[in-house]
């Protein structure tokens, strides 16, 4: 208790405002900890693998998400609990490592809990079962590197990849029409990828979606789509070999940053304003025109006068383009962005072979392409399909095969899916945990246990017996010698994930094992939680 | 031990059975709502606004009623997206594309009950969906290369689409509206281009479709009420005190006299600015902005005709119809481009005078002006054109066309039927619950006009066992007719969508095993 005596025996307290704070320590802290990332874990459970269902949030402002990737279900989630929110953590730095398998993470380390508390309740100490974890983590990993293949692919064989993505999409409601999104996905990173340097920068795909049509029409453009149209409806709506200006100074009136006043107190100053006004805006525009410009882009506005003088001299324009949007196309384009008119050049324009601006449906919505550029390293993806949700689910996973082809990319090491990878390692630990003395056998030992989780789910949800299957798969990679033989979720008829090409990348695999491992070592480390009473 | 709080406060969990339960009852609930309005004999609804006012809303447009509900149930919003959707993209079926995914959850709900994982059901329907996307493709009738006949589609489709609605009594003066209205486009889907005044007043049947270009404002006082062949400047520019666009510019004086001087100034300004707009060799100046008096005078003297305040819209259409460009400065009068017409006329409609430029340069645009007794009549007519107006001007890209009045849910429903007895294992009950989901809409079509559905659909069934039969529900007479001698058509287009998107939409719903609703966000009290 917070609460000591001095040495006259009067109390003294500790804690500030000990009464109003709750405080939980000991064994109740870890099982009560425990306890909150088996309950995330279980949401989760369900949503892994090729029959997973999906979760359905709304968000305070009521807006829906339907999904089942689990870092957005997580990030979504509103959760209270401390405990629940490391799980939060540990599936958004999955997310931004590896960008797949947030599902598979929350699961594991789920499972790892569970299994520890038993260990608990057997009077382990629970650092002496962080320690057996981290030691069968290790073990795991480099198991993972013993069964894993090299995957040669290159520019003009893409299959493997192709295949790939198509395991991390067979997950997710695009299932339908994976192998074409699979295709596109592989096509828009091997456009970006620096092979030399086996690096791609994803920023430069931009996946842009727009409700209506189906998902089929989901096409890939070599090029940039902006949301916006023409400053002027009367410019021209395509634009073939454009040379395009990108500016980031408004075609407005000057605004110096330092205070300053005009003062007009007789006509002849009044005059004079005048005609510099006019002046102003006929050189801003007579600029770009000089250069030889046949397109403007800018971040800002226009102002009416300088609009015409655009329009007047044939020179279509784009207002109101983000700041991302301009980098892409100035990437793309070659082009450099401009921040003042006095610094225009003709080598800092831009070059698109052919800029059009396309309508759809039946509202005014329009959007801008512009194809063929100079420099075809941007990319962009553009995703069509029945409504809000689809399209934001079809974001999502195209994130998910992007990064994995990614992954790909940076190191071309695979392990197979379908739970072979996890039961491999299973039987891998539960072989290496008898050399080990002391304590730590039991929490090795429980690792292996822990691994058999999400094979287990997988076969839950896809509607087979859990128990009854896995352990025939066991049996069959002892016995065979075969570390491919996994869940067969699909009903093909086959175990072994080489005949099914279900892949997994080994990086992927091998940051699940650890986020999981250190994150429940992190629990576990936990006795005491002092936390706020409700006020 | 149970975990106390994982979620903050208020913030709650649905899990399996529960989750399911609430989507589906969600769904139909939304489903069953519209449903009443499907068909030429829907009812419609009125909708009472909760924002100032109250405003009432007439309407049997499945989008419009669904767009103003305001819906808790997440499952729901899906429903009411898909239908948003619908109208944006084909702009008609926004009620079937709801009933009909309302109908595949309905059944789907029959088979979760009796222990078919939502998985096989999804696939099964999927499997389904692609079938009855084939069987419409190969009934389609495209009548692009035959002008005459694919006149005559448009009708009929046009006519269709306008019998639900609020028209379908002069659904044939509408529906030759419309077309023509869309015939003007040439193929363009450009609806901007197409007009809609609504003027209160007179009967439906007075409504009418001109050539021209109509302007709902008033002609300045003192000015020429008619010109012939006119020459127009569309502009947009400040016509009131042309303000001092550089920043921080402002007007100090010291004495009353040089107040008078710049105020003489800023008039002579005014002048040069309306001198150079008449130079233009102009007899009609319309601005979108406001003119102020002194300027109309000087307008007025010269004998140019000035229109102020013009919308934006009306802008942008004044100047594709009239071919000028929207300039906003003067000093090049050589090179801005004029718009022309023959004929600037003030015309009466009901009580109000109207500017109506006619013999234009570009005969892409028209107007149609609505009449009607009450402005609800007319919101109500209006939506309705609108979607008469989407779904041909889509046609007219994409022009195949099929048969209406349940015809087309038939053939789907018959092709699904035989594809669920070839498909062995537990599929085949989901591809069998799609048949009937489709079947429901020629049952809800018969129901909303009081007949007997049960017999009228099993007699179609019948009818359609045949190979090639075009039966389909005669909605007037209340029996089985001959969908082509009634000449009831629908877009392909249109029916496609909602195929597409009620399967996507009952789909995403049906994988749901999950809600988890957080914590409405607190509106700050303000008051």
């Amino acid at each position: 208790m917070a609460l000591a005596f001095d040495e006259f025996g009067r109390p003294f307290i500790i804690i500030k405002e000990q009464e109003s704070k709750t405080r939980l320590r000991g064994l109740d802290a870890q099982k009560t900890n425990i306890a909150a990332g088996k309950a995330v874990a279980r949401i989760l459970r369900t949503s892994l693998g090729p029959k997973g269902m999906d979760k359905m949030l709304q968000s305070p402002d009521g807006d829906i998400t339907i999904t089942n990737d689990g870092a957005t279900i997580l990030e979504q989630m509103d959760v209270d609990n401390q405990i629940a929110k490391l799980m939060v953590e540990l599936s958004r730095s999955q997310d931004y490592e590896i960008g797949d398998g947030t599902t598979g993470v929350v699961v594991m380390a789920g499972a790892l809990l569970e299994q520890a508390e038993r260990l608990l309740e057997r009077g382990i100490h629970p650092i002496r079962i962080a320690e057996g974890y981290e030691m069968a983590s290790r073990i795991a990993y480099e198991h993972l590197e013993h069964i894993a293949q090299k995957f040669e692919f290159d520019a003009t064989n893409t299959e493997p990849l192709i295949q790939t993505c198509m395991t991390t999409l067979s997950s997710k409601i695009v299932n339908r029409c994976k192998r074409s999104l699979a295709e596109i996905a592989v096509k828009a990173v091997l456009a970006v990828a620096d092979l030399e340097r086996r690096d791609v920068n994803l920023d430069l795909i931009k996946v842009e979606g727009k409700v209506g049509g189906k998902l089929e029409d989901t096409e890939l453009i070599y090029g940039i789509i902006v949301d916006k149209d023409m400053s002027h409806p009367q410019m021209p709506k395509e634009i073939q070999d454009a040379k395009i200006a990108i500016l980031t100074c408004p075609f407005e009136p000057p605004k110096p940053k330092t205070k300053h006043k005009v003062d007009i107190d007789t006509v002849e100053k009044f005059r004079t304003l005048r005609q510099q006004e006019q002046k102003y805006f006929d050189d801003m525009v007579q600029k770009c025109k000089d250069v030889g410009a046949t397109l403007v882009i800018c971040q800002w506005g226009f102002d009416d006068e300088a609009n015409h003088l655009l329009m007047h001299r044939n020179l279509p324009a784009v207002r109101w383009v983000g700041g991302v949007e301009l980098e892409l196309i100035a990437i793309a384009t070659g082009g450099r962005i401009v921040p003042r008119f006095q610094e225009l050049t003709p080598e800092k324009l831009g070059r698109a072979g052919l800029v059009r601006e396309k309508a759809f449906g039946t509202t005014k919505d329009r959007m801008i392409y512009i194809e063929h550029c100079a420099n075809s390293r941007a990319v962009t993806i553009f995703i069509r399909g029945g409504n809000k949700m689809m399209i934001e689910e079809t974001k999502r996973s195209i994130h998910d095969a992007l990064c994995v082809a990614r992954n790909l990319i940076r190191n071309n090491s695979i392990v197979y899916g379908g739970g072979s990878a996890e039961i491999s390692c299973s039987i891998a630990v539960e072989a290496a945990a008898d050399k080990y003395p002391g304590v730590e056998q039991y929490a090795i030992r429980a690792f292996a246990d822990a691994m058999d989780s999400v094979p287990m789910a997988l076969a839950e949800n896809s509607g087979l017996q859990p128990i009854e299957t896995l352990s025939a798969v066991k049996s069959q990679q002892i016995k065979e010698n075969n570390p491919w033989c996994g869940i067969d979720c699909n009903d093909v008829g086959t175990n072994d994930m080489r005949e099914q090409n279900v892949f997994e990348t080994l990086i992927g695999k091998q940051q699940q094992m650890l986020l999981a491992t250190q994150v429940v070592k992190m629990i576990l480390k936990i006795d005491d939680v002092i936390s706020p009473s409700d006020y | 031990m149970a975990v106390e709080r994982l979620f903050k406060d208020e913030a709650t969990e649905e899990k399996g059975e529960r989750a399911r339960m609430a989507s589906f009852v969600g769904a139909m609930a939304i489903a069953d709502l519209v449903k009443t309005t499907l068909g030429p004999k829907g009812m419609d609804k009125i909708l009472q606004s909760t924002g100032r006012g109250r405003s009432v809303t007439v309407t049997n447009d499945g989008a419009t009623i669904l767009k103003s509900l305001h819906i808790d149930n997440p499952a729901a919003k899906v429903l009411v997206d898909i239908s948003k959707v619908q109208d944006d993209e084909v702009g008609d079926g926004t009620t079937s594309v709801v009933v009909l995914a309302g109908e595949l959850l309905r059944e789907a709900e029959k088979l979760v009950n009796a222990k078919i994982h939502p998985m096989t059901i999804i696939s099964g329907y999927r499997v389904a969906a692609e079938c009855a996307r084939n069987a419409l493709l190969e009934k389609v009738v495209d009548n692009k290369q035959d002008a005459e006949k694919f006149k005559s589609d448009l009708m009929k489709i046009a006519m269709t689409t306008l019998s639900s609605k609020i028209l379908s009594q002069d659904k044939e003066h509408f529906a030759k509206l419309a077309v023509d209205a869309v015939m003007r486009l040439k193929g363009s889907t450009n609806l901007e281009a197409i007009q809609i005044i609504k003027k209160p007043g007179g009967s439906l049947k007075d409504s009418f479709l001109d050539e021209g270009f109509i302007l709902d404002k008033k002609i300045g006082i003192g000015q020429p009420k008619r010109i012939e062949n006119a020459k127009i400047l569309v502009a947009n520019t400040a016509m009131d005190t042309d303000k001092v666009k550089i920043y921080g510019a402002r007007v100090r004086v010291d004495s009353m006299s040089k107040v008078a001087e710049i105020e003489g100034a800023e008039k002579e300004k005014m002048r040069e600015k309306v001198q150079k707009i008449i130079a233009h060799g102009i007899n009609c100046f319309v601005n979108r902005q406001l003119i102020y008096n002194f300027p109309e005078e000087l307008f007025a003297d010269a004998g140019v005709l000035a229109i102020e305040h013009a919308d934006f819209d009306g802008i942008e259409r004044l100047a594709l119809v009239t071919g000028g460009e929207i300039a906003s400065t003067f000093d090049n009068p050589e090179s801005v481009k004029l718009g022309q017409c023959k004929l600037i006329e003030e015309i009466m409609i009901g009580e109000d005078k109207l500017i109506h430029f006619s013999g234009c340069e570009m005969g892409q645009a028209c107007t149609i002006v609505l009449r009607g007794a009450s402005s609800h009549v007319l919101d109500e007519a209006e939506r309705s054109l609108h979607d008469a107006l989407c779904v041909l001007s889509q046609t007219v890209n994409d022009s195949r066309v099929l048969f209406g009045g349940g015809w087309p849910e038939m053939v789907m429903a018959k092709a699904v039927d035989e594809l669920a007895r070839k498909t062995p294992g537990k599929k085949s009950h989901a591809i069998e619950a799609f048949s009937r989901a489709l079947l429901a809409i020629p049952t809800i079509i018969a129901d909303n006009a009081g007949l007997d559905s049960a017999e009228l659909v099993s007699q179609l069934r019948a009818e359609h066992h045949e190979e090639g039969s075009a039966a389909g529900i005669d909605v007037i007479s209340g029996s089985v007719g001959d969908m082509a001698e009634l000449g009831i058509s629908e877009a392909f287009k249109v029916k496609q969508a909602v195929l597409l998107s009620a399967t996507e939409a009952a789909e995403m719903i049906l994988r749901v095993d999950e809600i988890i609703t957080c914590a409405p966000r607190r509106r700050e009290d303000r008051m």
